[in-house]
């Protein structure tokens, strides 16, 4: 197969495919997963492959699928539980928080919950309320919980892979505005040697500033450092990939080059990844820093309608209006 | 006293002196031994299934000294809190019949997700009871391994474990561990307060439309915290499983020997693939909810003496005076026994020490974490700065 262009959400459907071939301890389950293949279809054919016992319709109750997933986990099996979208996440939160994230600790190591909660987060795909919001502050909060977002087909079809071999409940966002943006995807790449799930990567190299994304406003970052490059201003930009833990080895040496940093995520500002990143940037770059690491992000409303979420998103201007903010410190 | 004793019964089973249909008024339930002790041969529960028990003289015995035993544990537990040992108890006072009774009706294979109160199902189950008293005491967070004991974790959320036990138990089936005599079972412990939560209801369903080899037993001990059973429901628990499409049955939690019989019955059909139940055993929360509670602020002492008179320890040995299964040198010996381990288990609760302060970085993730590796090493090192300290 070798490489090949695909989508992310085919990715990520190649991805779910290869690790029920591999364990047959992997289960899928989740709402519509089966003969529908989820609302995005991202397990499209899966069930028809794999048969219902491991791609599993379950009734229509998260704290259901999360809880009866972690029985399956303490028996032995693998869950990738899908969350249908981002705001539907909360009535299994609970079971998340409380069960999911402590059993380990709880258990003094004697029980693991190797989950994967898949959730497609974030707006721009002119939905109605509760289909586009950005829970991740929620469980990067959480201690036991690792929280990661791919943001490109070739990560998520690795990312995805990663995710279900580790031992650790990992919450992972899918963007789900670019589940049909295509890349290339190298499908024969061992896993083993695979660029490591919890560490950030540098998606585009620059020397001025340091824009710092994950899941979709990486794409985002992408497209306004292409244009900052028509004005003479050369930008780096780093994927974060992992947001529980951060990894900031990779953002400190870029700010200590660039000396100017702006965090970009959907979600409201208030308390969210970019305060958490800002601070730990501020204390670690201090004396390289020429101006305060800036935030441009959601608001701090409830996510609002369609029609206006154009104007609610960090878009390309947003995010060069940030920029000329750092320069003009 | 062994079979075989000189004073002990010639027969090793007993032949109870009569049968009953279960009466149908309120509460309707199966029972096998009266509150009076008098023995019950066999009852026919509301969906026609007919409960007995058939033991040996020694196991008669057994369950008596399991249910003196886990009293006086659970006792000790309460003293301790009382004097500055546990930071929390929340004694089983009153529900030992209905831990013992279906404690002992699971077989070895099968897996028990319990609340925090299921001291006599732990001890059941063959784990130290020293265990629970380290999360209490707050030394650890409980120390035993689910799945070497097939008993899992405590849970402290309200119904949190019956959608675990329901998960489990579909992955018994799917490991094909059903459908025979020696299949696996699965029990889940909860209150009549966790009837009210959603996860149980939705526990419910899933057991129901995956067919789960599961029992839910709901200790129905007519409180939670303050709030009577009134407040959780208008009808009577055991009637919420027909509208989920299995059967439900309401015992006698205060009798050990109908406990036994439904909760064996309802384990031993769902090993053999008949799908999930749910049993109701009717008993009585005699103490506090915890140490922390104040039951005299919500309940009347008329109230509690008329549980009193159903105590299920008291049933058990009126029964096995009665019948001869049992002279005083055995109940000396029960009591002596009871005093002994109730002694160890002060001893050693009061060695346990606490646990380093670094310790509380362990475990949070199977592979780590950077983030945490940080924060240990800086704990540690303001730690040690301190003159004297150690880990």
């Amino acid at each position: 197969m070798a490489t090949e262009t695909l989508t992310l959400g085919k990715a990520l459907n190649i991805g779910l495919r290869k690790a029920l071939e591999n364990d047959p301890k992997v289960v899928i389950m989740g709402e519509d997963v089966g003969k529908l293949g989820g609302v995005f279809r991202i397990t499209d054919g899966l069930q028809k492959d794999f048969g219902d016992q491991r791609v599993i319709d379950t009734p229509l109750a998260e704290s259901g699928i999360i809880g009866t997933a972690v029985g399956l986990a303490i028996r032995g099996y693998r869950p990738i539980c899908e969350i249908q979208f981002d705001g539907f996440v909360y009535p299994a939160y609970d079971q998340i928080v409380s069960q999911v994230a402590k059993m380990h600790y709880r258990s003094g190591g004697k029980l693991r919950i190797p989950l994967v909660i898949r959730i497609p987060f974030g707006g721009g795909i002119g939905a109605v309320e509760h289909h586009s919001e950005s829970p991740e502050a929620y469980f990067a909060h959480t201690a036991g919980l690792k929280v990661v977002s791919c943001a490109s087909p070739q990560d998520a079809y690795v990312m995805i892979q990663q995710a279900i071999a580790s031992d650790d409940p990992i919450v992972f966002l899918e963007p789900k505005r670019r589940y049909w943006e295509k890349g290339p995807v190298d499908l024969d790449a061992p896993l083993s040697e695979a660029y490591p799930l919890h560490a950030a990567r540098i998606a585009r190299a620059g020397t001025d500033a340091t824009l710092l994304a994950y899941g979709p406003m990486v794409r985002t970052c992408l497209d306004a450092a292409t244009a900052a490059a028509e004005d003479g201003r050369n930008l780096e930009v780093i994927d974060l990939r992992t947001l529980s833990p951060l990894d900031l080895g990779v953002v400190y040496e870029s700010v200590r080059r660039t000396g100017r940093a702006v965090v970009v995520h959907e979600a409201p500002s208030n308390v969210g990844l970019g305060a958490e990143i800002a601070a730990r940037v501020t204390e670690e770059c201090f004396y390289s820093l020429e101006s305060p690491v800036l935030r441009v992000t959601g608001f701090d409303t409830p996510y609002p309608a369609a029609r206006v979420e154009e104007e609610y998103l960090p878009d390309l201007d947003r995010v060069l209006d940030a920029v000329d903010r750092t320069f003009g410190w | 006293m062994a079979k075989g004793d000189p004073g002990a019964p010639a027969r090793g089973r007993r032949a109870a002196p009569r049968s009953r249909k279960a009466t149908t008024g309120d509460p309707e339930l199966v029972q096998l031994l009266t509150p009076s002790g008098e023995r019950i041969e066999s009852v026919t529960g509301p969906d026609g299934t007919e409960y007995r028990v058939d033991f040996t003289d020694e196991e008669y015995r057994g369950l008596y000294r399991d249910l003196v035993l886990v009293r006086k544990l659970d006792a000790e537990a309460t003293a301790l809190q009382r004097q500055g040992e546990l930071g929390l108890w929340a004694s089983l006072l009153g529900q030992e019949a209905a831990q013992v009774g279906s404690g002992r009706a699971l077989r070895a294979q099968d897996m028990a997700f319990p609340t925090y109160r299921e001291h006599g199902v732990l001890y059941c189950r063959g784990i130290d009871p020293i265990m629970p008293l380290g999360l209490f005491r707050g030394v650890d967070q409980g120390g035993w391994d689910p799945n070497e004991f097939k008993f899992n974790m405590y849970t402290i959320v309200i119904g949190a474990q019956t959608l675990h036990a329901t998960g489990y138990a579909m992955g018994v089936a799917m490991d094909g561990k059903t459908g025979t005599d020696d299949g696996e079972a699965v029990i889940a412990y909860f209150g009549d307060g966790a009837t009210s939560q959603g996860d149980v209801n939705e526990a419910f369903v899933w057991a129901s439309v995956f067919n789960a080899p599961l029992v839910f037993f709901c200790q129905n001990n007519q409180y939670a915290i303050s709030e009577p059973l009134e407040r959780q429901t208008r009808v009577p628990l055991y009637r919420r499983a027909a509208g989920f499409g299995f059967p439900g049955v309401r015992v006698d939690g205060n009798d050990v020997l109908a406990t036994y019989a439904v909760a064996r019955h309802a384990l031993d059909n769902a090993r053999q693939g008949q799908g999930p139940s749910l049993i109701e055993a009717y008993t009585y929360r005699m103490g506090a909810h915890t140490t922390s509670d104040d039951p005299t602020r919500y309940r009347i002492a008329s109230e509690v003496e008329a549980w009193q008179a159903k105590d299920p320890i008291a049933r058990m040995k009126v029964f096995l005076e009665r019948e001869q299964l049992a002279d005083a040198d055995f109940f000396a010996d029960v009591d002596e026994q009871a005093r002994r381990e109730a002694l160890d288990l002060r001893e050693r609760v009061l060695a346990m020490p606490n646990p380093a302060p670094v310790t509380m970085f362990d475990h949070v993730y199977p592979n780590g974490s950077p983030l945490l590796d940080e924060q240990r090493a800086q704990f540690t090192k303001y730690f040690d700065s301190f003159e004297g300290s150690a880990h």
